[in-house]
């Protein structure tokens, strides 16, 4: 296997509050491959967005990254002053956001967006960078980019704004982006469109996606591997195909239990009991998820349990992990 | 775009006219015009006489009506205590309260917009944080109060302006008188403009910096960054301008009440403007004046709104559609 594109390397995110830090981000790792599409999942407040922010060195004190690594072709790309981020920010990584109505700014019309865009980060004349807009547009499929060019964000719908979106996050010819709920706030039939838009960008250009969203239909249907989250921690990953089918860790097969199906005709849906725990000043002496497990037994709620790799694929749970002797009290 | 000015025009002029019936009854009936007007030794039968004349017996609805189109044709009658016409009175105090304002509105945009940018950017600063001290300071000491600090720091201490009056001035036109092309004229207009902007200025500075911060969190402001546009592009093109939005309504109101409340800055420099006409006419019950500075300044706030309404349509293309649409 060749080195990855991308390799987070256990980042932790603390944010200061005025009672003291908080753990946000908590011994993160994972690897991106180069044209590999990862799905990141877990419920609201697990810390998948964040992870998307710090890849971009984009998270606002009072959060800050406080140890791990960030790397980028072998870079280290977590420590670098804002010019320097700026040029990674665009050329190298890219990143799109939830919500398209907003991600715009309202007062510019997208072409003087797009032509900034490719001119802060390409030495082009006006009329070049217009042109590439142009082209950018028809390639995210906004029918008459001619005449679209100069059109103002309002007059575009949801699902044309979020095409804006993603050709304003090509502008620079990224190697990989970082879309964060790319569908979230469109209407289900958009979605698909979206997130089939994504798939031809990568797969034509040969870009990796880090895929955030809580959707398992969407990851299922698009990752190549799978990251589940859960309260600022990696419990699993692997590829998606084996995590969706025989998940390992009890709260990944809790959310692909979760995912409805045709065939299965319940009655009512699979739930995971309970809810995510707050976040906590240090990091966890025992495992964050014990007390929603049903399969919990003693060194769940005294020892975090480590990181085990199987073949390819990664769990931190005591049930696939040797429990170290005098752990059961 | 000309419906929706003609369609505000229709509004001013209701607003116009139910200003003008206030001031036809403050005309009216504050105190007795007649006896505004005449001597203790007139004899009652002059005084019947001269009431008659003045049309004081008539219907109140005509009396109305009578005022209001005199009114709109810029009659508004006789000062008592100047016993010259109203109008002319006005128009002869204007220019050197429409010079004090303008001025003072500029210099209150000029310095306000950048020292809150400044203050909103470097948010932790100590320049942000001493901006921001000293901005309460503008913001609630009392404008007669700093013009009397003014007088006794530049003018009584160290001799730099001259403490009352507009200086020498140039009669431009048949109308107007302006203050801004001789040099005393100039010394005479700093340290009143400067009185009258400061709490404008404030005001200003601290609006454009709540803004920008508020702006400076949102959706598009991040995607700026995440597209890794230079720091003085997503500052000064994308996030001063959204800020601007609705320090273009304050700054258009704020203006309006710096021409209408510039009295009391007036006062304190004794600057022959409108405003001291009107605390004159007030200490002397000079109704007439005030009826007529009323409907002048009900007019000027609905010509203010009506520009900042056009200027919102030239900063937001958001506005262009709808209005369009409807």
């Amino acid at each position: 296997m060749s080195a990855p594109l991308l390799s987070v390397r256990k980042l932790r995110v603390e944010f200061a509050t005025r009672k003291g830090p908080l753990v946000a981000l908590d011994d993160v790792s994972f690897d991106i491959a180069r044209g590999e599409v990862l799905g990141v999942v877990g419920e609201s407040g697990a810390g998948k967005s964040l992870t998307g922010l710090a890849i971009m060195g984009l998270i606002d004190p009072p959060g800050r990254i406080v140890s791990g690594e960030i790397l980028l072709d072998g870079e280290r790309i977590d420590h670098l002053s804002e010019d320097r981020m700026r040029l990674i920010r665009g050329p190298r990584i890219a990143m799109i956001f939830q919500d398209p109505l907003t991600s715009l700014d309202p007062l510019f019309t997208v072409g003087d967006q797009l032509v900034e865009t490719i001119r802060a980060h390409q030495p082009l004349s006006a009329q070049a960078a217009r042109q590439k807009a142009i082209g950018l547009l028809g390639e995210v499929g906004i029918p008459a980019p001619e005449q679209r060019v100069d059109s103002w964000p309002h007059e575009f719908s949801g699902g044309m704004r979020q095409r804006v979106v993603i050709a304003l996050a090509m502008c620079a010819e990224p190697e990989l982006i970082v879309a964060d709920e790319p569908t979230t706030a469109l209407d289900v039939s958009v979605q698909a469109q979206i997130i089939r838009l994504l798939k031809r960008l990568a797969r034509e250009r040969g870009l990796s996606v880090m895929l955030v969203t809580h959707d398992m239909g969407v990851i299922a249907e698009t990752a190549d591997r799978v990251a589940v989250m859960y309260a600022g921690r990696v419990v699993e990953t692997g590829p998606v195909r084996e995590v969706v089918h025989a998940a390992l860790h009890p709260y990944a097969q809790g959310l692909m239990a979760a995912i409805p199906t045709l065939e299965t005709r319940a009655v009512r849906l699979a739930q995971i009991p309970g809810s995510m725990p707050r976040l906590a000043p240090r990091t966890r002496p025992y495992c964050a998820f014990h007390t929603r497990c049903d399969k919990r037994f003693e060194p769940c709620s005294s020892i975090a349990p480590p990181v085990t790799r199987m073949g390819g694929r990664e769990v931190a749970c005591w049930l696939h992990e040797p429990v170290p002797a005098g752990a059961a009290r | 775009m000309l419906a929706f000015i003609l369609r505000r025009l229709g509004s001013a002029a209701i607003v116009l006219i139910f200003v003008g019936v206030l001031a036809f009854i403050l005309f009216r009936y504050v105190g007795d015009p007649v006896n505004q007007m005449v001597g203790i030794d007139t004899s009652i039968a002059d005084r019947d006489r001269l009431r008659e004349s003045l049309g004081l017996n008539d219907s109140v609805i005509v009396q109305a009506l009578r005022f209001l189109g005199h009114a709109a044709m810029f009659d508004f009658g006789v000062s008592y205590q100047f016993k010259r016409p109203v109008a002319e009175l006005l128009i002869e105090r204007m220019p050197a309260t429409l010079e004090l304002s303008l001025i003072s509105a500029l210099l209150s945009l000029v310095i306000g917009i950048p020292m809150g940018v400044a203050s909103a950017l470097g948010k932790d600063r100590w320049y942000a944080k001493l901006l921001q001290a000293v901005s309460l300071a503008g913001i609630s000491l009392p404008t007669f109060l700093i013009g009397i600090l003014f007088i006794y720091l530049f003018s009584v201490t160290l001799r730099w302006f001259p403490s009352f009056g507009r200086g020498d001035t140039v009669k431009l036109g048949t109308y107007w008188t302006t203050g801004l092309l001789t040099s005393s004229g100039l010394r005479a207009l700093i340290l009143p403009a400067m009185t009258l902007a400061l709490f404008q200025m404030t005001l200003i500075m601290r609006l454009v910096r709540s803004e920008m911060l508020e702006v400076l969190r949102s959706d598009h402001i991040r995607f700026a960054r995440a597209r890794g546009l230079p720091a003085r592009s997503i500052n000064f093109r994308h996030a001063l301008k959204n800020s601007l939005v609705p320090v273009i309504t304050v700054a258009g109101l704020q203006l309006g009440s710096v021409i209408a409340f510039a009295t009391i800055t007036e006062t304190v420099f004794q600057w022959p403007g409108m405003g001291l006409l009107f605390l004159q006419s007030v200490q002397n019950v000079d109704v007439p004046i005030m009826a007529a500075y009323l409907l002048f300044v009900a007019a000027m706030f609905v010509a203010i709104n009506l520009v900042v309404d056009i200027l919102y349509l030239a900063v937001d293309p958001r506005l262009k559609t709808t209005s369009k649409a409807h």
